[in-house]
C-alpha cells in the first residue's frame, strides 16, 4: 500500500509562512491499496487538495474511514470532488455512538444554517457504516477499528496488507489516567492497533510542559506518544496532529524532545508533513 | 480469562481508570463475568489485595467470597448485582454477606451497573459496595 499525507495539522487549519514545512491542512491520509482500492483516513481540509490532485478522474469507489466527528476530521469532505460525483460509490465508516447512528450525527454538518446542501442531496449518495467490532476486509487490506481514549466516540485504525501494517491514531491520549511505562499492555488504550506497526501515525500535539495544563483534552504529549510507540513495538513513529499554534521551528524542537526520551528499539521518529509518502 | 497482553475494550479501560481513583470500594467485571479489577478501597472489604488476587473467572470470584443473602443462603452468581448487570443489562442493588480473603465475614451492600456503550451491547459491569458491619469470622 501507499499512504500519502494530505493534512497533518490538528484542531484548526493553519496555513501561513510559519507552517510551510509541515503544512497547515487538517487530518487526511490517502491510502492506495495494492489492488487499487482507495481508503481515506479522515476528511480534514487535506482531503480537498487530494481531491484536486485526482484531476477530475474520480475513483469508482471511495472508503472514507473517519476516526471521530470533531470538525478538523470532517470539515474537508464538503469540498472533496468525488463526493459530488454521482458515479462514485461513497462509503463512510466511523465510530458507533451510544444513541444516534453515524448518518444522523453527521447530517447537521450538511444542512442549513451550516451548509446550503442537505446530506440527502449529495450526488454520490454516501452510505454510512459504523465500524465493525471485528476486523473486516476492504479491497486487499484488512481493517481493524477500536475505540480509543479521546473525548466522545473515537476510534483508531489499523490497516494490514501483505504483512505490512499502518496504524493511525491521530487523536489519542493513552496517558490519561495511566502510567504508560508500567501498566500491562492490554490496559493501554489503542495498544493492539499499534502493535508491531511498520508505521504508526500518532497524536503528538503537545510538549511536556503544555500537556500539564491540557490533561483530558484528548491529545498526547510528545513523551507519551514515544512511550506508547515503544510499548507497542512500533517500528516507525510519525508524530501527527500538530498543534495549530506551533510553528515549523517549534515542531522541530519537539522532535528533539522526542529523540531524548526514546530508547534504541524504535528506528525512526519523525514529524508528519504534507506530501509525505509511505510505501508499505 | 485474558492475559496481560489481551487488548481490553476502552469502556473497561475507562472503568478501571475511574475506579482506581475512587475512595469508594469498587470492582469491574468483563462481559464474561471475569473480575478484571478491584480498587484499593475495596481491598479491606474483600480481605485481599488486587495484587494477590489478580483476575478471577466468574465462578472463581463467586466462590472466593462466598456471597450469601442476609439469611445465610448462598446467592448464585447470576443473582448477584454484578451478575444481574451483565445478564440483564440493568442496574441492581442487594444486601449480602461475604467472607473476605482474611476470613472475616462482612455484611455489605452492593450496587452494580452494566457498561453498555450502546443499546444491547454489554461489555461488563461496575459494582460499588460498602461494608455495613462485620458479622463474625477470624
Amino acid at each position: 500500500m501507499r499512504a500519502t499525507i494530505w493534512g497533518s495539522r490538528g484542531t484548526l487549519a493553519s496555513p501561513g509562512p510559519e507552517t510551510v514545512r509541515y503544512g497547515g491542512q487538517t487530518s487526511c491520509i490517502a491510502v492506495e491499496l495494492t489492488d487499487g482500492t482507495l481508503v481515506i483516513l479522515d476528511a480534514g481540509t487535506g482531503i480537498r487538495p487530494f481531491g484536486m490532485s485526482l484531476g477530475g478522474a474520480s475513483p469508482s469507489r471511495v472508503d472514507l474511514l473517519i476516526t471521530h466527528l470533531h470538525t478538523d476530521h470532517i470539515e474537508g469532505l464538503r469540498f472533496f470532488t468525488p463526493f459530488w460525483d454521482p458515479s462514485v460509490e461513497f462509503r463512510i465508516w466511523g465510530p458507533p455512538a451510544p444513541l444516534r447512528n453515524l448518518e444522523r450525527r453527521m447530517a447537521p454538518f450538511f444542512a442549513p444554517p451550516f451548509f446550503p446542501v442537505h446530506l440527502r442531496n449529495v450526488p454520490s449518495r454516501p452510505t454510512f457504516h459504523e465500524v465493525p467490532t471485528q476486523p473486516w476486509a476492504l479491497g486487499s487490506a484488512v481493517i481493524t477499528a477500536e475505540l480509543i481514549k479521546h473525548p466522545g466516540p473515537s476510534v483508531g485504525y489499523r490497516i494490514e496488507e501483505a504483512g505490512r501494517t499502518l496504524a493511525y491514531l491521530p487523536d489519542h491520549e493513552p496517558g490519561l489516567g495511566a502510567d504508560l511505562t508500567s501498566i500491562a499492555s492490554g490496559w493501554i488504550s489503542g495498544w493492539s492497533l499499534a502493535r508491531n506497526a511498520d508505521v504508526l501515525v500518532h497524536d503528538g500535539q503537545y510538549t511536556t510542559a503544555e500537556y500539564e495544563s491540557r490533561v483530558g483534552w484528548g491529545h498526547s504529549s510528545i513523551v507519551d506518544a514515544v512511550t506508547f510507540a515503544q510499548r507497542a513495538d512500533a517500528r516507525r513513529l510519525v508524530l501527527f496532529h500538530h498543534d495549530p499554534l506551533h510553528t515549523d521551528d517549534q515542531l522541530e524542537s519537539m522532535l528533539m524532545e522526542a529523540g531524548r526520551v526514546t530508547d534504541t528499539s524504535m528506528s525512526e521518529i519523525e514529524l508528519a508533513y504534507e506530501g509525505q509518502v509511505f510505501d508499505l | 480469562m485474558s492475559d496481560e497482553s489481551t487488548q481490553r475494550n476502552l469502556i473497561l479501560i475507562l472503568a478501571r481508570d475511574l475506579t482506581s481513583r475512587l475512595a469508594n470500594p469498587a470492582a469491574v467485571i468483563d462481559a464474561e463475568g471475569t473480575l478484571v479489577y478491584f480498587n484499593e478501597a475495596a481491598e479491606p472489604v474483600l480481605g485481599r489485595t488486587y495484587a494477590e488476587a489478580g483476575e478471577l473467572r466468574a465462578g472463581a470470584w463467586a466462590a472466593e467470597w462466598d456471597p450469601r443473602d442476609p439469611d445465610g443462603n448462598p446467592v448464585p452468581l447470576e443473582e448477584l448485582p454484578l451478575g444481574v448487570a451483565i445478564r440483564e443489562g440493568r442496574p441492581t442493588h442487594r444486601a449480602l454477606t461475604i467472607t473476605g480473603g482474611d476470613g472475616v465475614v462482612r455484611a455489605i451492600e452492593s450496587t452494580a451497573i452494566p457498561l453498555c456503550p450502546r443499546e444491547g451491547l454489554i461489555l461488563g459491569a461496575v459494582a460499588l459496595f460498602w461494608e455495613r458491619h462485620r458479622v463474625g469470622g477470624a
